[in-house]
């Protein structure tokens, strides 16, 4: 690849997950996000049972952003090659658990409204 | 619980600060000041190389007269024609309309070209225009000479084990039909390759390679015998790349039979002949053929007077320079993509690297200077070894791996990370590319 832009990058996830559903996901992690700051500033403080239920669905997050990921592209976990594979799929892994943690993390704040230890 | 961390509305505030300043951040492509010219510069071919060429000189030219010649309705991202034949993507997946694709502001003659007049410089279209030029860059891409092999023709495709993934969308989804019976039933299969130049010189090892995998994923492997023919005496044009391949065809137990260029089809015995470089011939039998025709440049080419006089003479490739593409003769001549008589270089990552160069010799032109860029031979090769896997293979004139990603993305491993990019990320950066955007 000559050129990687910020352009070129947008253009190869849409071509990845559908135009649709690419801007859906983006949508919804904007809004995970949102959500998440606003609870952080309404109660200006992190709270900890919810943060350490949070933190147990890291590796549920991070099993199915793997999982889909092998699905979208046709491949198996045996396939990894190489240590950029592995790196690769460590970040994907990453990525999920941190997004799954935050989306938790929020549910339960925001619309559980289990912060009654305040 | 009391120990919680603080946040405050004054960490969101600068959260949103930074995130709002890194969204402002101006867009790369500014672009350098447009050049003013009435210029006629007349495209033939509106495939990824001219499409690609004509949306980077609307933007770099004010004022040009840009006409595109090509009768093709259909825009074909033709990477996919591999994944397409081996069941991956569905014929739809590689088609989009030429128009589609081209900026505001030039004009598509939807015709054949009929012949160039380099000396008038003209180009005269198959219904009869004849367009005056002052700049021409050649890129109809080139013709698969199907007639060339005895007994067969297209209609043949998808029926009696014969597969032909390059004639285009259709025909790849028929060979994929063919292929699927014998990844069903086994029996022999044979894989060919041309005598000449050919695009993606990679996509025979890649069908191969899949369909060798759809058997083994089958659970079929054992039933079926593959043999790949070929009249090189080596699998790849690039020795260490050739090297790297005679391996992992040892490792999948296929054969390579060198020296063998198939010359014509029994489609209802099932019998391919080749001939070998003494001129005896070899009966082969299949159960699955996959056949790949000669190729060369469209017959205006040569009658024109473009084509090499001493080089590729049964092929006729335009005569231009390897770092520039700048016909040798004519220097107000182009050849980009496929037709271009370079010794690399037929694929659409070649393109890619092919059109900036140009770019800037055309318009150094106009200004009255010499260009400065020029063209290594880069071409591009995800080679595909199963499904999943691939060998991001970067090479130049020299047979020199060039590799985008070096320490990172080795070159000759079969990596998941190199299936990724074929997969998913290369359809992407071609549209980009046909857009004058990478």
């Amino acid at each position: 690849m000559k050129d990687l832009t910020f352009e070129t990058m947008i253009a190869v996830f849409e071509e990845i997950f559908g135009r649709g559903l690419f801007w859906a996901m983006v949508a919804a992690a904007v809004l995970v996000t949102l959500a998440w700051l606003y609870v952080l500033v309404r109660d200006r403080s992190l709270g900890m049972r919810q943060f350490l239920i949070a933190q147990l669905f890291m590796p549920v997050g991070a099993v199915l952003a793997v999982w889909f990921v092998l699905v979208m592209t046709e491949s198996h976990l045996s396939d990894i090659g190489g240590p950029i594979d592995v790196i690769v799929l460590l970040g994907i892994a990453a990525m999920g658990a941190v997004g799954g943690a935050i989306l938790v993390y929020t549910v339960e704040r925001l619309v559980l409204r289990r912060g009654a230890d305040q | 619980m009391t120990e919680d961390f603080q946040t405050s509305r004054r960490a969101f505030l600068a959260l949103a600060a930074t995130g709002a300043a890194a969204a402002a951040l101006p867009a790369r492509d500014a672009g350098a000041q447009a050049v003013a010219t009435n210029a006629r510069i007349v495209i033939i071919g509106a495939g990824a190389a001219g499409t690609a060429m004509a949306n980077r000189l609307v933007r770099r030219l004010e004022g040009a007269q840009i006409t595109l010649i090509d009768p093709r309705a259909e825009h074909l991202y033709q990477p996919g024609l591999s994944l397409v034949a081996a069941g991956l993507k569905p014929a739809s997946y590689v088609v989009s309309r030429t128009t589609d694709w081209l900026p505001a502001g030039v004009t598509l003659i939807a015709e054949p070209v009929a012949a160039v007049d380099p000396e008038a410089q003209t180009v005269a279209t198959g219904g009869g225009q004849s367009l005056g030029y002052d700049f021409l860059i050649v890129a109809p891409g080139l013709i698969l000479d199907h007639d060339a092999i005895e007994g067969f023709s297209l209609d043949m495709v998808g029926e009696n084990g014969i597969g032909a993934l390059y004639a285009g969308p259709d025909h790849a989804a028929r060979t994929w039909a063919a292929a699927a019976r014998f990844v069903e039933e086994g029996g022999r299969g044979v894989f060919t390759r041309p005598a000449t130049e050919m695009k993606c010189a990679g996509a025979p090892l890649k069908h191969t390679f899949l369909i060798d995998d759809r058997l083994r994923r089958a659970g079929n492997r054992g039933n079926a015998e593959i043999a790949y023919m070929a009249p090189q005496t080596a699998l790849f044009g690039v020795p260490i790349v050739s090297e790297r391949v005679r391996m992992l065809f040892g490792d999948r137990g296929i054969g390579f039979t060198q020296q063998r260029t198939l010359r014509s089809i029994d489609a209802e015995a099932r019998i391919a002949t080749f001939v070998d470089q003494d001129g005896f011939t070899h009966e082969e039998d299949y159960d699955y053929l996959h056949v790949i025709p000669p190729q060369r440049a469209p017959a205006f080419v040569v009658e024109s007077g473009l084509a090499w006089a001493d080089r590729w003479t049964d092929q006729g490739w335009v005569d231009c320079e390897p770092a520039t593409l700048r016909h040798n003769r004519y220097p107000n001549i182009w050849a980009v993509g496929d037709v271009a008589g370079v010794p690399k270089g037929k694929t659409a990552a070649s393109v890619k690297w092919q059109v900036p160069v140009v770019e800037d010799h055309l318009v150094a032109a106009i200004e009255g200077r010499e260009g400065t860029e020029t063209y290594n031979g880069y071409t591009s090769c995800p080679l595909i070894t199963r499904i999943g896997r691939a060998m991001l293979v970067e090479f130049d004139y020299n047979n020199n791996l060039v590799p985008s990603f070096p320490g990172i993305i080795a070159p000759l491993e079969e990596l998941w990370i190199s299936w990724l990019m074929k997969e998913v990320a290369l359809k992407a950066t071609y549209n980009a590319m046909l857009r004058g955007r990478a």
